[in-house]
């Protein structure tokens, strides 16, 4: 039989195969990385081992490359079924009523991770439980052969009590759990709670558990012991969770001071600093000094504008070119104005889905995150960092580090001149805007409401900044 | 280097294992991945030295732990690799010095015997080496009488003995070993180290204590790679309609003996008859055209696109000379760093493709269908070839490379599929003179040098859309 004709993909700019003008069963894409069979991550460990902490991280990881992932955390199902929280004798091993709500709640997890990965499309789930029992994880196991599904197990050991009594001012003293307590109340009793697991605790051992996937996580990340990663998300997986760090630091994001190319409302380039974006850069120097941070260390891409940015600073500074910015492609230099009016099909297929929509010879904002994954693994490994980037990369980073969707990624404000400060805390990111006191063009361009092929030019740029 | 900036202080590799664990194996390996993701690294061999002290091995015994004379020999030439470890790292500014060793026992000594060589790598303007352990144990048989087989048989050291007294004596040696060998321990002695240890050949791995971004690298190449056999055949797409004309880059589709020599892979790969085949093309029409006729499922890849010419995307070389002329000589001057304005350089392709070699090293038998500088990076690798060879290597249209991984090395096998194509491999011109280019490279920037003006990036209409009217007036704002 004859080859497959090729078309072009309007939106995504890729090439599929097609029979009778009907996409074929074609090929794959590769985004990042492919499964393909769904993955049921296992968390194990005592509690306040950072067990959560490590499902939430992941599972943000996951998304933001593409991977469609779900965390169930079993202690929310046991809130959602028991109202009230009463004590630790909840979690007494010989407490009947207590075993038999925990194993309802774990078989009910259980349930919607099936309906998430089976029927969802889902790619990846992370039970997140103590499981700290071989019979437990046996049956789990099985639950994953019988549908299907790769098992891969975390366990996070550690026997530090500075870094369990941390954890527990952390994450647990605000918890639902502990509404009602003192701090001392809910510490004494937490630590009850983790007596209650120790006795019948059986740690993932080399021999016995040797046939199955795993990774042992030993003093938050001082060691590590890795058995049998069977495929390509599993390896990605080790590598991230051997790369994050819990050590308090902050990551500082903005974007090159203004450009002469901003000023005029063009896109791209690789433009100067206008007299603002030097103004900007003073004030980024004086800004930095005055944090006090201790050993930063600053990145910028390659285009002339942040690295002039970072000059400012006067001190050493890593050039990265894949913090370049989004590739316009054709659309490179030009107006809103002008792509409107040499391109109106692209600029309507942009507003209709802006994160898989790719400039034509350019990128979309999905090969940018492909591109982007280095700079969020080192970032992991850093410690105070600032990054000095570009409007569409920086919307990139900060969806990753907020646990922002795909929709909402491109819309995210960015405004010139403003650094935002992003520090961890409990499970997630807390952030802290600061505009620098330079005034600056907008560059942000809202998604209009009419996003047909065949609007009028003044619906599609009703939502484009002034500029000059 | 892009990873350059990354190691600050250059780090020293110390393989730990008895004899026939994959050492040597892992360590050239590993110095060719880090080679050519740019971090300059290099492999001292205990045993070269030891082979050019004692001219005529005579058998196991001189590895015997008692053997008082043969020890001295064996200290000597650890302290004689040290210094040379010491040259390469200050006086050759190389990043990395990987050792192979056996027994750690013999590498401590080494540096304490020595009082200094890491002291006197202080002293110097240069920050101490980290330290980084890649221990290798193995206790499956099998693997070790296999690895005997492969590697040792046809050792220096054995120059004509027969095969089962060179696997009788080469026990022997592991056994003399055996007796001091001490693994890294880390719950006690050695928990400060920083380690992997790969244990039954990747099945399972210890890591204590990663420092720093090349230490994570190293971890995760090692924990990806594995010895299974398999094949790796590359290719270009079938010849396009540009390469008919002599442009470059682009988005074209195939020409009509393009088309041929899709079919003609199609019957090649049938014959080959390859078990469980991943074929893998870019995002380009003329890789993706070319799968389509062998009729299995394939993986699009953006990252296997043809490198970015930039500004003279779809010119011919010709175009380029006339238009741009000092872009052009200096890319004959420096192809491997040369990045087209607006566009990327080799270097800029090879920090591209990391993850699709990380990938390859996971994959058993896969078909990569890519570009001509695609396809010199990926070869460059697998064959350990220079950045000043790389952009210069042979990888002609219709033509497959079958690679297949043996002893510490690759077999390359040729295989023309009989299609004529135009020939699109450019050698580096003999410099004459008065092509004299400024030497420092331009990084960044869309401006070609030859230029005066800002040049706009080519523009061709894209699905649906008016082209623009490219000989019109510009549309201006001001």
């Amino acid at each position: 039989p004859p080859a497959r004709e090729l078309t072009q993909n309007p939106l995504q700019k890729t090439w599929e195969p097609y029979d009778n003008g009907l996409p074929a069963g074609h090929s794959a894409q590769r985004g990042v990385c492919m499964t393909n069979c769904p993955t049921l991550i296992v968390m194990v460990g005592l509690p306040a081992r950072g067990k959560t902490y490590i499902s939430k991280k992941l599972t943000r990881y996951l998304n933001w490359i593409g991977v469609p992932t779900k965390e169930f955390n079993v202690g929310q199902y046991r809130r959602d079924l028991v109202k009230k929280y009463k004590s630790f004798e909840f979690f007494l091993p010989d407490n009947e009523e207590g075993l038999k709500i925990r194993k309802q709640c774990a078989l009910a997890a259980l349930n919607d991770v099936r309906q998430y990965l089976s029927e969802e499309n889902g790619h990846v789930a992370v039970f997140d439980a103590t499981n700290t029992t071989r019979e437990r994880r046996e049956t789990i196991y099985k639950f994953g052969e019988e549908n299907g599904y790769k098992t891969f197990f975390v366990e996070s050991v550690c026997v530090d009590p500075e870094v369990i009594a941390a954890n527990i001012v952390q994450v647990k003293l605000g918890s639902p759990d502990y509404v009602d307590c003192s701090n001392d109340e809910a510490t004494e009793d937490f630590m009850k709670r983790i007596e209650c697991y120790k006795n019948s605790y059986e740690t993932l051992d080399e021999t016995l558990d040797k046939d199955l996937s795993y990774i042992k996580i030993m003093d938050v990340g001082r060691s590590y012991l890795v058995n049998r990663v069977m495929d390509h998300i599993q390896s990605r997986i080790v590598y991230y969770l051997m790369n994050i760090h819990v050590t308090p630091r902050s990551i500082y994001l903005c974007r090159h001071g203004e450009s002469e190319l901003n000023l005029k409302g063009r896109i791209g380039g690789d433009p100067g600093l206008s007299v603002r974006g030097k103004e900007f850069a003073k004030s980024l120097a004086l800004f930095i000094n005055e944090q006090n941070i201790k050993d930063l260390k600053v990145w910028t891409s390659q285009m002339k504008r942040t690295i002039q940015t970072a000059e400012a600073l006067g001190v050493p500074y890593e050039q990265w070119k894949v913090l370049n910015e989004i590739d316009a492609g054709v659309c490179e230099e030009m107006t809103y104005e002008e792509i409107q009016e040499n391109y109106p099909l692209e600029f309507a297929l942009r507003d209709q889905d802006k994160y898989r929509y790719r400039y034509p010879k350019g990128e979309s904002y999905e090969d940018l995150v492909q591109r982007l994954e280095p700079v969020i693994m080192e970032l992991e490994r850093q410690e105070n960092v600032l990054v000095i980037c570009h409007q569409a990369v920086m919307r990139c980073l900060l969806a990753y580090f907020l646990d922002k969707p795909a929709e909402q990624l491109p819309y995210l404000k960015c405004p010139l001149h403003t650094v935002l400060k992003l520090t961890p805390v409990a499970y997630g990111c807390k952030v802290e805007s600061i505009f620098l006191n330079v005034e600056a063009v907008n560059t942000h361009r809202d998604k209009p409401e009419n996003v047909d092929i065949s609007r009028p030019p003044e619906d599609a740029l009703v939502t484009v900044p002034a500029h000059q | 280097a892009w990873a350059s900036y990354m190691t600050n202080s250059p780090t020293l590799i110390v393989m730990i294992g008895l004899p026939a664990r994959g050492k040597t194996y892992m360590s050239k390996k590993l110095t060719r991945y880090l080679n050519w993701i740019g971090v300059p690294t290099k492999v001292f061999n205990l045993g070269v030295y030891r082979r050019e002290a004692v001219k005529s091995y005579k058998s196991y015994d001189f590895f015997r732990h008692d053997n008082k004379e043969a020890m001295e020999i064996r200290k000597r030439c650890a302290l004689v690799a040290l210094e040379d470890v010491k040259a390469y790292l200050l006086e050759e500014c190389g990043q990395i010095a990987v050792r192979v060793l056996c027994t750690k026992e013999s590498f401590i000594c080494g540096v304490l015997n020595q009082g200094g060589v890491l002291h006197s790598l202080k002293c110097a303007s240069l920050p101490p080496p980290q330290v980084f352990f890649v221990e290798s144990v193995c206790d499956d048989p099998e693997v070790i009488a296999a690895n005997i087989l492969e590697v040792k048989v046809s050792s220096p050291d054995y120059p004509e003995r027969h095969r089962e007294n060179v696997m009788d004596d080469f026990l022997k040696r592991i056994e003399c070993y055996k007796v001091t060998y001490q693994p890294l321990d880390p719950d006690a002695e050695d928990k400060d180290l920083s380690f992997i240890k790969v244990i039954n050949v990747g099945q399972r791995f210890l890591v204590n204590r990663v420092q720093d971004y090349i230490q994570s690298k190293i971890v995760y190449y090692l924990m990806n790679i594995h010895v299974q056999p398999r094949t790796i055949y590359l290719c270009r797409h079938g010849e396009s309609e540009y390469n008919l004309v002599g442009k470059i880059g682009g988005d074209s589709g195939l020409s009509p003996r393009g088309k041929q020599f899709s079919q003609a892979l199609k019957k090649f790969i049938e014959e080959q008859e390859i078990v469980d085949l991943k074929v893998w093309t870019s995002q380009l029409k003329r890789t993706i055209q070319t799968a389509e006729s062998l009729g299995v499922l394939y993986e699009q890849w953006k990252i296997l696109n043809e490198i970015d010419a930039g500004v003279c995307e779809e010119m011919t070389y010709a175009e380029i000379e006339a238009k741009y002329p000092e872009e052009f000589a200096m890319r004959d001057q420096e192809k491997y760093l040369y990045r087209y304005p607006g566009g990327e350089s080799y270097q800029d392709l090879v920090q591209r493709l990391e993850p699709v070699i990380m990938e390859l090293e996971r994959q058993g038998n896969v078909l990569v269908i890519s570009h001509q500088a695609v396809m010199r990076c990926l070869l460059a690798y697998f064959l350990d070839k220079s950045a000043d060879e790389l952009p210069y290597l042979r990888c002609p249209l219709h033509t497959i490379l079958k690679l297949t991984p043996v002893a510490y090395g690759c077999k390359v096998e040729t295989i023309t599929l009989n299609v004529e194509a135009v020939n699109t491999h450019r050698d580096k011109p003999t410099l004459n003179s008065s092509s004299q280019s400024p030497g420092r490279m331009r990084r960044s920037s869309f401006t070609p040098r030859a230029s005066a003006d800002t040049v706009k990036r080519p523009r061709h209409h894209s699905v649906g859309s008016k082209p623009l009217d490219l000989l019109g007036p510009f549309p201006s704002l001001e």
